[in-house]
């Protein structure tokens, strides 16, 4: 992150400078835009590689660059949309056209919070769990959930696509594939990882966890 | 503060026999039967008393090539003060010029008083060596601030620049999983399966978060400082490894510690 208005940034010790009388806290510290440089380097200086976990990883895109500069606020409405269209031009449907696998293998995978730390060996998705159920609550059976993101329990029901295969519910199965995808796509600073774009699913597993979520057979719709 | 020398001897007894992960007898042991027998031993007290005894013991006895105690160590309120020095760090020290927390600046004073390496001491893993020593030192000295109210200074200009750059280090997202600190900890009465996170952005979760390391962790069985709590928050955000007492980890506990101002320290506490 480098400062973004350098001209602005040279003007700006000139305009606290003229500002210092009507401020009583003592000396002025540095500017908002110098403090973002100065972290940024800092963040940098303070890792090294560690297995599979580079210094490479610190690289922000520009949803990254964004959504931590928003510091928790909402993005301007403008600014969340481009990151919202750019994040769905990512987003690769399956090219046999095929949504669904087996939601067994689904609720797995959705069990596996491993992956992707310096302590694991591959960074291959399969090595990868899913950590659904580290956020959502998911099948009714398991108690252990989290709740950093909503329930997802009785997921085909709640938004009303009984049959996955009708034609009715192809709005649904669309955005379930480019949700798990890429969660930027519909919420510009969506907490959750962006699985399919980030290669931490194949596209085999992100099938797996539509079946989960979908297949009338699974026991999220039972 | 010193647990009588019988309950001492039965925590070394209990803990050698139970606790340590690697002991070839637990895996006989079901998960349920030995955390049943884990939490009656709990029932007793907190094991991190064993860590404030070894801590209070390396304070005082003369180390390293220079044969020095570390009765000597400045840890922000004077040459030897001890009492209520853990609610004000990370501080600024005039003689390093830096913002330092508790675990840096036990290493400055190994390094000047003592004679120690201060490189080899950061670059040996946590746990070990000398690095097994500054946690136990840690949890002593936080030990002796305990019912004490935080309260991290703010007046010099570096102090106000670490809480600034914590702030943002807390929200940088990056990564494999674009996770930040923020991510876990930036919002009220969130969980990971049922683990209760504690918003760190302000009070009261910093009182819980952030003031309650060092602590004796239940389901390692190991005492963890600070410095190797915020390292295994990085491992699980994806990231990098960050190196002990790098200016980043240092800017993160400056600005949890004063958003934790007021709150009533409990180190080191027992965690899960």
């Amino acid at each position: 992150m480098t400062t973004r208005f350098p001209i602005l940034a040279s003007l700006l010790p000139a305009a606290t400078l003229m500002l210092t009388s009507a401020c009583s806290t003592g000396p002025v510290g540095p500017s908002s835009a110098e403090l973002d440089a100065q972290a940024a380097a800092v963040i940098r200086a303070a890792f090294r590689d560690e297995g599979i976990a580079k210094v490479e990883r610190l690289n922000q895109d520009a949803s990254n660059l964004a959504c931590s500069a928003a510091q928790g606020t909402a993005l301007p409405a403008a600014q969340a949309k481009a990151i919202e269209a750019e994040n769905l031009a990512t987003v690769k449907p399956p090219p046999d056209g095929i949504y669904l696998g087996d939601w067994k293998k689904g609720e797995t995978l959705a069990q596996d919070g491993r992956g992707m730390t310096w302590t694991d060996k591959s960074a291959e998705p399969k090595a990868n769990g899913g950590n659904c159920y580290n956020c959502h609550q998911i099948g009714k059976a398991e108690i252990s959930y989290g709740t950093i993101g909503p329930s997802l329990t009785n997921y085909a029901k709640t938004h009303g696509a009984s049959d996955p295969a009708s034609p009715a519910a192809k709005a649904l199965v669309d955005y379930t594939w480019g949700k798990l995808y890429n969660a930027r796509a519909y919420n510009a600073c969506s907490n959750m990882p962006r699985f399919g774009h980030m290669k931490l699913l194949d596209e085999a597993q992100m099938k797996d966890l539509m079946a989960l979520l979908l297949d009338p057979k699974s026991p999220v719709n039972q | 503060m010193h647990p009588s020398t019988p309950r001492l001897a039965a925590w070394l007894a209990a803990i050698a026999l139970v606790t340590w992960p690697a002991m070839p007898a637990q895996a006989q042991k079901s998960a349920a039967e030995g955390i049943a027998e884990y939490r009656a031993m709990l029932a007793d007290g907190n094991p991190a008393e064993l860590f404030e005894a070894k801590g209070e013991a390396l304070w005082a006895q003369a180390r390293g090539p220079k044969n020095a105690t570390l009765q000597a160590c400045d840890l922000g309120k004077g040459p030897g003060v001890v009492k209520g020095a853990f609610v004000e760090l990370p501080r600024r020290f005039a003689d390093t010029g830096q913002v330092q927390d508790l675990e840096s600046r036990l290493v400055t004073c190994m390094a000047t008083l003592q004679g120690f390496d201060a490189v080899e001491i950061v670059k040996t893993p946590f746990g070990r060596g000398e690095q097994a020593n500054v946690t136990a030192l840690a949890t002593w000295i936080a030990s002796e601030s305990r019912g004490l109210r935080f309260n991290l200074p703010q007046a010099h200009a570096d102090e106000r620049r670490s809480y600034e750059i914590g702030k943002r280090a807390f929200f940088y997202r990056a990564g494999t999983h674009d996770f930040a600190c923020a991510t876990c900890h930036g919002d009220d009465n969130k969980r990971i399966r049922l683990q209760d996170l504690p918003n760190l952005t302000k009070n009261p979760g910093d009182g819980v978060g952030f003031a309650a390391w060092p602590a004796y962790r239940v389901s390692n069985g190991q005492m963890w400082s600070m410095q190797l709590r915020l390292n295994d928050c990085f491992r699980q955000q994806r990231f990098p490894y960050p190196g002990f007492g790098s200016e980043l980890t240092i800017a993160l506990s400056t600005y949890m510690g004063v958003n934790a101002k007021g709150a009533v320290s409990v180190a080191p506490a027992l965690k899960r």
